[in-house]
């Protein structure tokens, strides 16, 4: 009876399946194509090949270049995006000391709310103190910066390609859909999901920001640097992770061969 | 309960053997995990996975708990909660993707252990009753990792509940109202937080009871074993300590091995980068997934695109999701074969390599990639497959099949001869000899 009943159950599954399965191939043949071709599907890029210090199961932050991310960062970024995760004191990772670290909280504004007037003011920042919220008056709200190297996929070569990749629409793509065109306003770049972004190109010439190691500022060379920073920024206990790993995996390989060695003893002369 | 050879616990020093007539603790443990369990001597690394699952269960809840010292679940704050144990609490990371990838790890061994199960046949009589207990840690487990993935408020957290009590919304009459009681709202929001929070915190520990009928289901048995012959004779067995102690504890070292090097050279490879995403209402995420261990069942749910008679799509989509993990329940009287072992039965070996593991392969390639084609039409045939394999391939396969002949015991498949099988009847065929109460 329970076997009647579950081959019943069976068919019964096996038809509406077979049923959604068919809608599905006539829809598909009569289009001529599985998926509806659309701008995105056509010319939306992958993320560039980059290559940071910190890749890999050896590698580690290089500070000179977290030092010159983040001097992007205040120079250019900060203008229009938050990093609220991040704290002042957390700088001193970048090889900054204490007395530079509280120069730079120093210069920050942050908000305090004075109970007593019910008003809201700005003091100097301490190293303390997080990252402070940043206003934008224009449309659309810029994202916060601290974890966008974790929130995208293959998050360092995303950010470099998206700073890199502003460019004209190609002509190929306004001729094969006519009413995709950028949107007043927006800027298009083949690295963005739907192409079309709010962000103009922050990056743009040759020497935007000075450095003070000598390192050419490239617009290629200050995304790249900027990047860098942000995978810190998102995961600043990555250098720390590594290195536990390391003796951790070490001990395990210890733990397993004597493992098996325990379990070859026990079991010689016992065939299983 | 347990063999009349099994060796008996002695105390052996006047502590123990005041604790033995008062609470005897230590006799419970000797002949459940100790020596005090015969164990047949020839189980492979197939059988490590229910160790292994047992650990991963207390290291989530120990880091679990741990967690929960820190996080905040508030709305408002659960996101930043967790970036304040990634960032500001000692070791809080460590803590933090331990548990994570603790996660999968428990899935990861609990699958092996399952998939164990259908290819041996683990679920016949006389071990019914743990087969079934099993399924309802894997549904509890998935409620668990389900509410768990919500607790940091990120963007899939959000739309993961949002889309799986939907789910419920699916249910006809109903649906919406029965929705809005399980959110506590008309979306996921502050209420919805909270309850998954305690629920989180709650199940585990209903698992762990479950996980204890479970242990003391399969001692009344005793393991089955990859000849799915069952234990004759004391030359058949091992004690559990020190033997599989032993072989457990090495496959233990290997697999923390693995889970190590995930956790600390790639630990947010299995998660969603959306999840690093604060929850927004307002925005929908361009494809919503849930963690891969849901995935073959979302790809079922996913499967239905069309209406059916009276069926709406949706409702086809839940009915079926849940029915895929509510099938097994089925599968100790639908399988009626009395040769337990996949080893011995070769139309059911060919359904369970050539079918049933390609099946499951698709549904978890499908479930994780966005739902258009070629994804839905590959997860529409994987699915017909997957519910024709329990409902129809082996109610049929189990009684037109011709099992090979099997070893007259376990001693004899590992030696090459048993002394016993002399004394047996020997005209009975093997297969025969060993019968045992057919599946009804």
């Amino acid at each position: 009876m329970i076997r009647f009943l579950s081959i019943l159950v069976g068919l019964f599954f096996s038809v509406t399946l077979l049923w959604s399965f068919g809608n599905g191939a006539v829809t598909a043949m009569s289009e001529g194509q599985l998926r509806p071709a659309t701008a995105e599907t056509e010319f939306h890029k992958h993320p560039k090949h980059l290559s940071l210090a910190s890749d890999g199961a050896f590698g580690r932050f290089d500070r000179q270049q977290l030092q010159r991310g983040f001097q992007v960062y205040q120079e250019v970024c900060a203008a229009c995006h938050a990093l609220k995760h991040v704290a002042f004191r957390d700088l001193e990772q970048l090889g900054y000391n204490e007395d530079e670290v509280k120069a730079i909280a120093a210069k920050a504004q942050t908000p305090v709310y004075n109970a007593a007037t019910g008003e809201v003011a700005t003091r100097p920042g301490l190293p303390t103190d997080r990252f402070p919220p940043v206003a934008y008056a224009g449309l659309g709200v810029p994202p916060d910066l601290s974890l966008m190297a974790k929130a995208r996929h293959d998050g360092a070569a995303y950010t470099y390609s998206l700073l890199t990749g502003y460019q004209n629409q190609p002509a190929e793509l306004l001729k094969q859909f006519p009413d995709a065109k950028t949107p007043e306003g927006l800027h298009y770049n083949p690295y963005f999901a739907n192409l079309n972004l709010a962000m103009p190109a922050p990056i743009t010439s040759e020497g935007q920001v000075t450095y003070s190691d000598g390192t050419k500022a490239t617009v290629d060379q200050m995304s790249k640097d900027v990047s860098a920073f942000l995978v810190w920024t998102a995961e600043p206990k990555l250098d720390k992770r590594k290195q536990t790993g390391w003796p951790v995996l070490g001990f395990l390989l210890f733990a397993s061969v004597l493992a098996y060695l325990a379990y070859r003893n026990i079991w010689a002369g016992k065939k299983h | 309960m347990s063999f009349p050879w099994a060796n008996e616990y002695k105390p052996g020093n006047p502590f123990t053997q005041w604790m033995d007539s008062r609470l005897p603790l230590p006799r419970l443990v000797y002949n459940a995990v100790g020596a005090g369990y015969p164990v047949p001597r020839n189980l492979s690394y197939m059988w490590n996975f229910g160790v292994l699952a047992g650990f991963f269960l207390v290291l989530q809840i120990v880091t679990g708990i741990v967690l929960a010292m820190h996080y905040a679940a508030n709305a408002g704050v659960a996101f930043d909660s967790v970036e304040h144990i990634m960032r500001d609490v000692n070791w809080g990371w460590l803590m933090r993707y331990a548990h994570a990838n603790g996660a999968s790890a428990f899935f990861v061994v609990v699958y092996i252990h399952i998939f164990r199960g259908f290819f041996y046949g683990s679920y016949k009589a006389p071990r019914e009753m743990i087969w079934l207990l099993g399924v309802v840690i894997f549904l509890l487990m998935m409620a668990t990792a389900f509410m768990g993935y919500v607790l940091p408020w990120g963007q899939m957290s959000y739309w993961g509940a949002q889309v799986i009590t939907g789910l419920f919304g699916a249910i006809p009459l109903v649906g919406e109202p029965l929705q809005q009681w399980l959110l506590g709202g008309f979306a996921p929001g502050n209420a919805a937080l909270n309850r998954f929070f305690s629920l989180h915190y709650l199940l585990p520990f209903v698992i762990a009871a479950v996980v204890i009928l479970h242990i003391w289901a399969l001692h009344i048995p005793g393991s089955s074993n990859p000849t799915g012959v069952e234990v004759k004779s004391e030359s058949d067995t091992v004690p559990f300590h020190p033997y599989y102690t032993a072989k457990d504890g090495f496959g233990l070292a290997v697999v923390l091995l693995i889970y190590c090097a995930v956790l600390f050279f790639a630990p947010n490879m299995l998660g969603h980068p959306d999840n690093y995403i604060p929850a927004n209402p307002m925005q929908t995420p361009a494809h919503i997934v849930p963690e891969w261990y849901f995935w073959p069942f979302y790809a079922i749910l996913r499967a239905f695109t069309q209406n059916f008679l009276f069926f709406p799509a949706k409702l086809l989509g839940v009915l079926a999701m849940f029915s895929a993990i509510l099938v097994w329940f089925f599968l100790p009287w639908l399988d009626r074969s009395p040769v337990r072992s996949g080893h011995f039965r070769p139309l059911f070996r060919k359904f369970f390599w050539f079918g049933l593991i390609p099946a499951m392969a698709v549904l978890f390639y499908c479930g994780g990639a966005p739902a258009e084609e070629p994804y839905v039409m590959l997860s529409q045939i994987a699915s017909l497959y997957y519910f024709a394999h329990f409902l129809i391939i082996i109610p049929i396969v189990s009684s037109i099949e011709r099992p090979e002949p099997l070893p007259f015991s376990i001693t004899e498949a590992v030696l090459g001869s048993d002394d016993n099988s002399v004394l047996a009847p020997s005209a009975v065929p093997a297969e025969k000899s060993d019968a045992m109460r057919p599946a009804h």
